[in-house]
């Protein structure tokens, strides 16, 4: 090949990279390893961990261990979709584009809303998207986000904000959820956005249907952020007059991986569709009148507008979006609604049962679907330690994450536990 | 063939369009649910406070051999890197190990939770600490942060830094600097990022012009987003002046680093005076494109940029244990958790397999085999910009177009029937009817010979028949698409009430 190009060695190839810059020596990096070794290196880095998935596990905060089908991962592992590119070319592209098309339907279904995107990183991403959305439709710099929001959501914001693009107010929680009233005195007509989350971060669901006529009375939109697991059995935020719906996709169908990769999903009303960040595919047919796929609406993306697009975002999590979308298709209308009920239902048979232990107070009162907040009357920290030696991971200790939360412990209850793994949490807690 | 093709019956399984999963199976089809409640039921209506749902969300009825049929037929519509050739310029469609996929869905892995107790999380922020100390030796830019989920999210989030960098230092200006050849995604990132962009022309050898640089720069200028080795394939011979230049008025330089892979263990964007970068892990660490991603798009900055970057930052203690870090001026998060988890195992198993010498040995193949495939086909397309390139070229294909009326969209399309995925065409911009290809390191000089040979046959072609180009591509599942009926009627979604 050398002689083929013309040049006696492969360094007058790299003649263009000035002397001064070129690195003169090796890289400081170990000797490569046989795939023998490489695998044992990795797997030793795996044996020193132990998952969430390995204990009795009831740690939720945005990032839940749902039941796999084993389906999914076998659509997942076809190479045809996982060393594909972006679908820019269709002819050659049209699996991925279909399920893209059939997760945009399903988001849609799920959510209620008209239209829905490709997919994005992940729901703080998504949930920043959408805020800057509302922002360019009415022209307006101000959003409110709601302090029951996941904390790290709201970094996330704020970290987006320092841009100049837009300005954060938070409004503050009481008992655990967000009163409208409180929230009307935030919301005013420089406010392009009222952002809440239900489910919020502590598990309760807010008075969507008050908090939407909260945004709409001062022109603002309504941003919701929902858990899609529970869609089968909570009534669609766009019943409560959302107009933009996002969330984190994980739940269906993902592994939790230590939080990512998992996906952002994101849904709005067909007025809104030209300021969609993201991409999107659409339905269309070839030249020989069949029917096809393709991604469009491409003149609100980068590769087009340039530093006119609606974001900077040049791809999706396709492939955790044809996860979510097998795993859609494996439960279908029944197993999303058993699946919801099963949570619900044993998130409700925990919380009275850790409650029976005496060793907790319940600190809200307001309605909640999987997951729960309690304070635990001694040292959270050192009772979650404890039963990490006992193989729970008993919920997730908020006090780590906010000091501000201190003594409160998340419980989240997935279809996985059973009454016997949640008997046996609730006598180990009160051997403590 | 045709659909009257009397060899072929109606059924015969040939990969065409499929219905859609909504329009497969029937109301009774049923694949999995949740087992039986082992406790005690509760009223939803009560438990909810009465925002259960009413109207079921239309979801597929479907059984698990319908799924498998369905998506098994799917991926037979998709060309992968498995599929053949992918020489798509800019985005280093290089094999996938199968080690690595193997790897990430470890349970000791993929069944971490986000928030479990460090104690029981040490392989993972090893792990993570392993791949970012690798990428800053690599990068020579020794803070890095895993967090961003992409290319253009790095980018955001490195700009992001710079805009806390010039705050810090009484002044977050105005403007960011970008040659006209950029990615898209680098205006859009600036906008994003509350600056303005000014748009610099490139030199006549596709290089920064260095005069119309300086021209742009003052202490209004936040920073300059350079790609080097650039979009044209081509290593800019000015990088030192051109960073240098842009420290003198106090601005910061910020490297894409889509192109990465032409120069691992040869040159360091550290050592070229680049304050930033972003790595795509999914082009030059070898993890899957997935239709789109995950990706993954760590940067990597120098001291002075450090306590910037995003927490939590993985970090390995004194007593030999790791834990996680913020730095005291961090401009926070720009998503939650640590970031694309699963893409860094696939990415560490990479570094850890090719160690030191197989990167470069890697990024030296890549750049043999571009300007091989450059030599053979420059006599038949135009080659605009005639030096050795870095690990991907430009072609032209302005003559095609001149003397038969083919376009370069033609012969990306007629190269889908010969089984090899066309290059990035249309882009960059400052090239007529542009061919951009990066064959990688990972094909073979027998799949590299056969692309030459089906360039060289389809310029053949156009010269004897250009409405054989102008109808391709005839084998693949669909042909050309109408995409301005897709804008004009927008079909977003299927609606239950069209299954009728």
């Amino acid at each position: 090949m050398l002689r083929a190009v013309g040049v006696a060695d492969i360094d007058e190839l790299f003649e263009s990279v000035p002397a001064a810059v070129r690195l003169g020596r090796p890289l400081d990096l170990p000797d490569g390893l046989s795939e023998m070794e490489t695998a044992s290196s990795l797997r030793a880095l795996a044996d020193a961990n132990t998952p969430a998935t390995r204990l009795v596990s009831f740690a939720g905060a945005g990032c839940y261990d749902h039941y796999i089908p084993a389906i999914v991962d076998h659509v997942v592992r076809r190479p045809e979709f996982f060393t594909a590119y972006t679908p820019y070319q269709p002819e050659a592209s049209q699996g991925t584009l279909q399920n893209i098309y059939e997760f945009q339907t399903m988001i849609c279904e799920l959510t209620g809303m008209d239209v829905a995107n490709a997919s994005m990183y992940d729901g703080a991403t998504a949930f920043v998207e959408a805020a800057l959305m509302a922002s360019r439709i009415t022209k307006r710099h101000k959003v409110v986000v709601v302090g029951s929001v996941h904390p790290e959501w709201r970094v996330v914001l704020r970290t987006y904000a320092a841009s100049g693009n837009i300005e954060v107010v938070t409004c503050p929680v009481e008992d655990g959820v967000i009163n409208p009233a409180t929230a009307a005195m935030l919301v005013d007509d420089s406010t392009a956005a009222l952002l809440v989350s239900s489910p919020n971060f502590v598990g309760h669901l807010e008075d969507l249907a008050a908090l939407g006529e909260v945004a709409h009375a001062a022109g603002a939109l309504f941003v919701v952020s929902v858990n899609p697991i529970l869609s089968g059995v909570l009534e669609p935020p766009s019943s409560f007059g959302a107009d933009i719906v996002v969330g984190e996709g994980q739940p269906l169908g993902n592994p939790m991986s230590l939080g990512g990769p998992g996906l952002g999903f994101f849904a709005c009303r067909q007025a809104h569709l030209r300021q969609l960040p993201g991409r999107i595919v659409g339905r269309t047919v070839d030249v020989d009148g069949r029917g096809a796929f393709v991604l469009t609406m491409q003149t609100r993306e980068q590769h087009i507008r340039r530093e006119k697009a609606t974001s900077n975002i040049c791809s999706n999590h396709a492939l955790n979006a044809l996860a979510a979308a097998v795993y859609l298709s494996a439960v279908g209308v029944a197993g999303l609604e058993s699946v919801g009920r099963a949570c619900v239902a044993k998130a409700h048979y925990l919380r009275e049962a850790l409650l029976a232990t005496g060793k907790f107070d319940a600190p809200y009162s307001a309605p909640f679907a999987n997951e729960f907040a309690l304070r635990y009357t001694g040292d959270a920290a050192a009772m979650h330690a404890e039963m990490v030696r006992r193989g729970f991971l008993a919920g997730v200790d908020l006090g780590a994450i906010d000091p501000g939360m201190d003594g409160l412990v998340l419980f989240a209850v997935t279809e996985k536990r059973t009454k016997a793994e949640m008997d046996s949490l609730a006598k180990e807690v009160a051997s403590l | 063939m045709t659909a009257s093709d009397a060899r072929f019956p109606k059924d015969a399984p040939v990969r065409g369009p499929r219905a859609l999963i909504f329009e497969t199976g029937s109301p009774e089809s049923r694949c999995v649910e949740a087992p039986a409640l082992d406790v005690p039921d509760v009223s939803l209506d009560e438990a909810l406070a009465g925002e259960v749902r009413t109207q079921p969300p239309a979801l597929p009825h479907v059984t698990e051999v319908e799924i498998a049929r369905h998506y098994h037929h799917l991926a037979t519509m998709n060309f992968g890197v498995d599929s053949g050739p992918y020489p798509l310029g800019s985005c280093t469609m290089k094999y996938n190990p199968r080690l690595n996929e193997d790897a990430c869905r470890l349970e000791g892995f993929a069944g971490l939770h986000p928030y479990q107790p460090l104690e029981t999380i040490q392989g993972g922020l090893a792990l993570m600490v392993g791949l970012a100390d690798a990428l800053a030796e690599i990068t020579g830019l020794p803070g890095v942060t895993l967090q961003p989920a992409a290319g253009a999210h790095g980018e955001f989030t490195a700009i992001m830094m710079f805009r806390a960098y010039h705050t810090a230092m009484g002044d977050p200006r105005k403007r960011v600097v970008i040659p006209d050849a950029a990615h898209g995604t680098n205006p859009a990132t600036v906008h994003m990022a509350g600056y303005e962009v000014t748009t610099i022309a490139s030199d006549a050898n596709g290089a920064v012009d260095l005069e119309a640089l300086k021209a742009a720069l003052d202490t209004d200028v936040a920073a300059l987003m350079l790609t080097n080795p650039n979009t044209l394939g081509l290593f800019d011979p000015n990088i030192v002046a051109i960073t240098e230049a842009v420290h003198a008025v106090g601005a910061l330089a910020y490297c894409d680093g889509a192109n990465m892979n032409a120069i691992m263990g040869k040159a360091r964007p550290g050592d070229m005076g680049f304050d930033a970068m972003h790595i795509n892990l999914h082009k030059t660490f070898s993890t899957p494109h997935g239709g789109g991603g995950p990706g993954a798009g760590p940067v990597c900055v120098t001291a002075a940029l450090t306590p910037f970057l995003p927490g939590p930052l993985p970090v390995r203690l004194d007593d030999g244990t790791y834990g996680v870090g913020w730095t005291e001026r961090s401009i926070g998060r720009v998503r939650s958790s640590f970031g694309n988890f699963g893409v860094f195992v696939r990415a560490y198993a990479y570094v850890l397999a090719l160690g030191g010498d197989g990167l470069r040995a890697a990024s030296e193949q890549a750049v043999l085999s571009a300007n091989y495939m450059k030599e053979k086909l420059k006599g038949t397309y135009p080659l605009p910009y005639d030096r050795p390139c870095m690990h991907e070229f430009v072609l032209s294909g302005s003559r095609l177009r001149k003397e038969h009326g083919v376009h370069t969209l033609d012969v990306a399309k007629r190269l889908l029937d010969y089984g090899i995925h066309p290059p990035t065409i249309y882009f960059p911009l400052i090239v007529d009817e542009s061919i951009m290809f990066e064959p990688t390191e990972t094909e073979s000089l027998e799949d590299i010979d056969r692309m030459i040979e089906v360039m060289l046959t389809i310029a053949a072609e156009a010269a004897s028949d250009p409405d054989l180009l102008h109808g391709a591509p005839y084998s693949t599942p669909v042909r050309r698409l109408d995409e301005a009926r897709a804008v004009k009627q927008p079909d977003l979604r299927w609606r239950p009430s069209s299954a009728e």
